[in-house]
């Protein structure tokens, strides 16, 4: 935990509160459409799909693949540091996508590649924020 | 031309581009604010047009403030107005817009105005999203806060895909050059090679420096009237056959596929349809280069060449100067200007096409020209079909 975190937050809105709240307890917490049985995101207090109200949430499993990324060698100047980012898209066993950062990895595309499999790491960037980011695993993730 | 009956596309050719113009100067223009840009386009575009801005009653702008900040500017009271912000390719959905309204008898003579002062930020609103944006929640934090990361997100997944290559992008930016080099209004005009562009810095991998476009101010406007009434006016008419929109997202995380561009295959097909034309009849192509990856998913996605084969078909000169597919023939957003919402000046390039006027850039004989749009991360695509014909 850094309390010199200078990049830039999230400010959550009331329906997408208990996301950040879940991903503070180190919890990546997806909404969930009870009408069609479907997980999605971002959150909303409706489903994108079937305009179903009656919504709950639940946890991932937080494995996933990575469908896409690039390699941002300009981060932001808030950044706290400058070192090459990657910057991917991960879809979730549970089907939504997200965007989010790569950790744990060399950022070169020798080593980070579509497809691989990832899995969700927490990190506590502030006392308040806990942005969830995302490491490659050899776990498989489950169907 | 043949396919498309009135009968069943009532917008077809129904509205004709009479009048286009850009800023005095285009490039960096340290003295110039915003609205002065759209200004000096919109009094070139009307004077073009034969018109002045008396008989203008439907104004389309794009920014980030009210529709009315234009109008008000140019001391036009509009009785039609169009303020529709879906990124870059704004500009071409207002075409949309002004043919439905000029076919529908509720205007008759549509301005259509960009101003932007991209790169000296004059005029300009500071911030693009709120704080607690969907935007600034689920994307920035991760260091995804500019556009080259949406489009790059394309780039490594087509790679992955199909096999396009680094040279292959840079084939585009190349290109662009050259055409570049017959304008002298391009911003960039210096000799280019694909080697310049693969050692130039990567910015966001895949994407180098030279895969980017353009950051500059400028404007453009465009003016629209009847076909009827545009055979009254001092410039020959160029008729808007085929016109198409598609939204998908606006966060390039919603985004459908990142190997195929699915609005802009929505908004091809919708133009093509309305217009009775085929790719292989288009003679000039204007395609937004945000990155060299966009007209890439373009060309597929619009039927130019087959899913994936993109990479093959701008190489070896293809889509530059001689070539046999001439394409961003303005030097494109890579080398002439690109101000942040380029898509005016694809409508522009392309009329001036059509009416013979690209001086040395001219592509012999064109009678129908293609203009297609992107905005915001591949979240928005228009496309637009131009004919000297109606
Ligand atoms: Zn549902």
């Amino acid at each position: 935990m850094s309390t010199t975190y200078t990049g830039p937050l999230p400010v959550p809105t009331p329906e997408s509160r208990p996301f950040w709240d879940a991903a503070k307890q180190h919890r990546l917490s997806l909404p969930y459409c009870e009408s069609c049985k479907r997980s999605f995101f971002y959150p909303r207090p409706f489903c994108p799909f079937c305009f179903g109200e009656d919504v709950s949430w639940r946890d991932s499993c937080g494995r996933g693949t990575l469908i896409t990324f690039v390699i941002n060698h300009r981060p932001p100047r808030s950044f706290p540091n400058q070192d090459p980012l990657v910057i991917g898209i991960v879809e979730l066993a549970e089907g939504p996508r997200l965007m989010s950062q790569i950790v744990g990895v060399e950022p070169s595309p020798d080593h980070v590649v579509c497809d691989m499999p990832v899995e969700v790491v927490f990190d506590d960037v502030t006392a308040e924020v806990t942005l969830p980011k995302f490491r490659p695993t050899n776990r498989a993730t489950p169907l | 031309m043949s396919g498309a009956s009135s009968a069943t596309m009532p917008l077809r050719a129904r509205a004709a581009i009479v009048g286009v113009g850009e800023s005095d100067q285009i490039g960096r223009l340290a003295d110039k604010s915003a609205q002065q840009l759209h200004m000096e386009a919109a009094r070139n575009a009307l004077a073009d047009a034969g018109l002045g801005p008396g008989d203008v009653d439907a104004v389309f702008t794009s920014g980030r403030n009210m529709a009315n900040e234009v109008p008000e500017y140019l001391g036009i009271k509009p009785r039609f107005v169009g303020g529709t912000q879906v990124g870059g390719c704004s500009f071409l959905v207002h075409v949309e817009h002004a043919m439905a309204a000029i076919a529908a008898g509720v205007c008759s003579v549509a301005l259509i105005t960009h101003g932007e002062s991209g790169y000296s930020r004059i005029g300009m609103p500071r911030q693009r999203w709120g704080d607690d944006s969907v935007n600034n929640q689920f994307e920035i934090p991760y260091g995804a806060g500019g556009p080259v990361i949406g489009y790059g997100l394309a780039a490594t997944r087509h790679m992955h895909e199909y096999g396009t290559t680094s040279e292959q992008l840079a084939e585009v930016a190349v290109a662009a050059r050259a055409w570049a080099t017959l304008n002298p209004r391009a911003f960039s005009r210096n000799p280019l090679s694909i080697g310049d562009v693969l050692s130039s810095r990567l910015i966001a991998w895949p994407l180098h420096l030279l895969d980017c476009c353009l950051v500059t101010d400028a404007g453009g406007a465009v003016v629209l009237t009847s076909a009827e009434r545009s055979r009254d006016l001092p410039a020959k008419p160029i008729y808007v056959l085929g016109a198409g929109t598609s939204l998908t997202h606006q966060m390039v995380s919603q985004m459908p596929n990142f190997d195929r561009w699915d609005a802009a295959e929505r908004s091809g097909a919708a133009a093509f349809a309305m217009a009775g034309v085929s790719p292989r009849d288009i003679d000039v192509a204007e395609i937004y280069d945000a990155f060299t990856i966009v007209p890439l998913l373009a060309l597929e996605a619009l039927g130019f060449c087959g899913r994936g084969e993109s990479g093959a078909f701008v190489t070896g000169g293809r889509i530059a100067p001689g070539g046999e597919f001439p394409m961003n023939t303005n030097g494109g957003g890579l080398s002439y200007t690109h101000t942040g919402m380029y898509g005016i000046f694809l409508i522009v390039e392309a009329v001036r096409q059509l009416r013979g006027q690209s001086g040395d850039a001219q592509v012999n004989g064109a009678e129908l020209a293609l203009c297609h749009g992107t905005g915001g991360e591949w979240s928005s695509a228009a496309t637009l079909i131009l004919s000297t014909h109606d």
